[in-house]
């Protein structure tokens, strides 16, 4: 019983965690069309100036307890390379898919090198610090604060950007883009600046997504290349370009991971693989997404 | 590429022969160091010619073909360190058929998608072949892989020779051999009956679908031929390494074969073969370097998308037009 509970926690601490990028991603191929490998960049970037921003402001005389603001802000600060980013993409926009997904996997060597420069090669942690909220204990089966936090920060976040794009003026807008480019554009909306802030917003999500799992797990120049795999199989399995995809896929990926780390280890990333091809095969769309040609 | 200009086909000849000589005499006058890098520049020049086959010709973006440089890497790991079978000839046969075999369930799986879909269904499959070989460590050798021994060429061992003077000599021409026939097979193929069926594909898949091309199975058959190629250029690279490891597989090496296809320029014949020596020689330099070879790599490839998205044959095209005009 303690067992199942361990991976059902596990997994969705991680799926929570998943959910942020992947919906980054989703964001951003629902209204710009453009695959973006270097989410996962964006999340290892996220991580590893979470752990400079925490010791910064510990060094500063911050108390232990503030390093979760401290890490979403870090997470939200980084944003700010959404735009330039941003404009790097432009020239692309109207280009075959396949220059799109090379010039994001350009920026996924360049940021490679980017953290090596400003962080080394070694994997850096953050301590002990998330430890500091204690655990909590249901019954018999006890599980860190901090990861509840960072679940409870993630539904938080999937249900304020619900609510934002479903009824905000701005989240109309956003989707009336992602349905009809031309036609929003007609009808007078700013295009570019929807682009620009999308993007920012997506990069914001990967970065604060980083920055949230840095305190349980070290930041390593691997980091960026294995996420995209599992934000890949969320998105997949989810449906590209779907919100709900990426919660309902995220779930999924995360209980199989961490379901075949407990049971079978050989079977990690295989599993959620096999996963990924049996829906593909049974429904082509994914979950939720919408038919493909 | 059209054959309507004989006087441009003749210079390309032309082009194509200085090219195969200057690489044969190559061992001869170059540093050794030099030479040893023009063989896996041999290798992705094959893997890339059936690549772009796939890619270029069909115009399907495969995400995932460091699968088939994989396997047939593997198979040269698997025959000569554990079966036992050292000669090269069947190491390539028994490669190609693998990855033939291996490619043909992924291929009616992939190809009922187009566009990104496509990209990331393969993407998948690579990496479902990555995780087999990392995990599965009794059978793969896990992260450090199987090594690979050399390998005989038509019977001769050439047991005097050491290591690299085996490599940058009777190999180094078993290689430009094979990519020499293969090259000329691919050119047959893509200037074929079959090959023209393929681009009509690529420019309306409907269009082509209501003249009667059967779309999906010359997709498939573009795909197979394209695993058969990567395969011969893995079963290169892992004799050149004497490893195999399961980098070869993971989605940033097929991410690399793209590169180097639009660092050439995919709409060409010869641009992947371009990109395959460019990408190698240039690689190696900026690791001589700098250690942020990796951010050149990046900023170069951003560059060539926006700026040259034909990539370099584009660019020579461009310059012998000026040239002719004036």
């Amino acid at each position: 019983m303690t067992a199942f509970f361990d991976v059902l926690l596990g997994g969705v601490f991680h799926a929570s965690v998943l959910f942020l990028v992947a919906a980054g991603l989703q964001l951003v191929f629902g209204v710009q069309r453009i695959v973006n490998l270097a989410c996962g960049s964006f999340y290892a970037l996220g991580a590893f100036f979470g752990i400079t921003a925490v010791n910064w402001s510990i060094a500063r005389g911050a108390p232990p307890w503030t390093f979760l603001p401290v890490l979403v802000i870090a997470g939200i600060v980084l944003g700010a390379i959404g735009p330039a980013i941003e404009l790097l993409l432009r020239t692309v926009y109207k280009r075959d898919e396949a220059f799109q997904l090379l010039l994001t996997f350009a920026l996924v060597l360049m940021f490679q090198d980017v953290l090596r420069f400003f962080w080394g090669a070694n994997p850096q942690q953050l301590g002990n610090l998330s430890m500091s909220y204690g655990k909590v204990a249901i019954g018999a089966v006890s599980f860190p604060t901090y990861n509840v936090l960072v679940m409870a920060a993630s539904v938080a976040i999937a249900v304020g950007l619900g609510l934002f794009l479903s009824r905000s003026r701005y989240g109309r807008i956003l989707r009336a883009t992602a349905e009809n480019r031309e036609m929003a554009e007609a009808l007078g909306a700013d295009v570019r600046w929807i682009y620009a802030s999308v993007f920012t917003l997506g990069t914001m999500l990967g970065t604060v997504g980083g920055a949230l799992v840095v305190p349980t797990s070290a930041a390593s120049l691997d980091m960026p290349v294995e996420l995209v795999v599992e934000a890949f199989a969320v998105v997949v399995i989810g449906g590209l370009g779907s919100m709900r995809g990426a919660l309902v896929g995220a779930l999924i990926v995360g209980l199989t991971r961490a379901a075949a780390i407990s049971f079978y280890a050989e079977l990690e990333v295989l599993a959620i693989y096999v996963m990924v091809i049996a829906v593909l095969v049974a429904r082509p769309a994914g979950l939720f997404g919408k038919p493909v040609e | 590429m059209s054959g309507a200009v004989p006087q441009r086909r003749g210079l390309l000849l032309a082009f194509v022969a200085v090219a195969i000589v200057v690489l044969a005499a190559f061992p001869h006058i170059a540093a050794t160091y030099y030479v040893t890098l023009v063989l896996p520049a041999f290798a992705y020049a094959i893997a890339l010619l059936g690549f772009n086959l796939l890619f270029g010709t069909t115009g399907l973006l495969s995400f995932g073909h460091a699968l088939f440089v994989a396997i047939g890497a593997y198979c040269a790991a698997v025959l000569s360190s554990r079966v036992g079978v050292k000669s090269l000839e069947l190491i390539l046969l028994a490669s190609s058929v693998a990855a033939v075999v291996a490619a043909l369930p992924v291929a009616l799986l992939s190809v009922r998608y187009v566009r990104i879909f496509f990209g990331i269904l393969t993407l998948a499959f690579g990496m479902l072949f990555h995780s087999f070989l990392f995990k599965f460590y009794d059978l793969t050798g896990g992260d450090t892989g199987i090594r690979v021994l050399r390998p005989t060429i038509l019977g001769m061992d050439f047991k005097e020779l050491d290591k690299t003077a085996f490599l940058i000599g009777p190999f180094y021409y078993a290689c430009l051999l094979l990519a020499v026939v293969l090259g000329v097979v691919m050119w047959r193929v893509v200037h074929s009956p079959f090959g023209l069926h393929l681009a009509a594909i690529r420019e309306n898949p409907i269009k082509a679908e209501y003249l009667g091309v059967r779309v999906r199975r010359f997709r498939l058959l573009a795909f197979l031929i394209s695993a058969f190629y990567c395969a011969i250029g893995g079963v290169i690279l892992a004799v050149n390494t004497g490893q195999a490891d399961p980098e070869l597989a993971y989605w940033t090496h097929s991410g690399e074969l793209v590169f180097m296809t639009v660092l050439g320029g995919f709409a060409s014949f010869f641009g992947p073969v371009v990109g395959a020596f460019t990408f190698v020689f240039l690689k190696s330099e900026l690791m001589g370097l700098t250690q942020y070879w990796r951010f050149c790599l990046g900023a170069t490839l951003a560059v060539i998308v926006i700026v040259f998205p034909r990539g370099l044959m584009g660019l020579a095209k461009d310059a012998s037009r000026k040239a002719a005009k004036r």
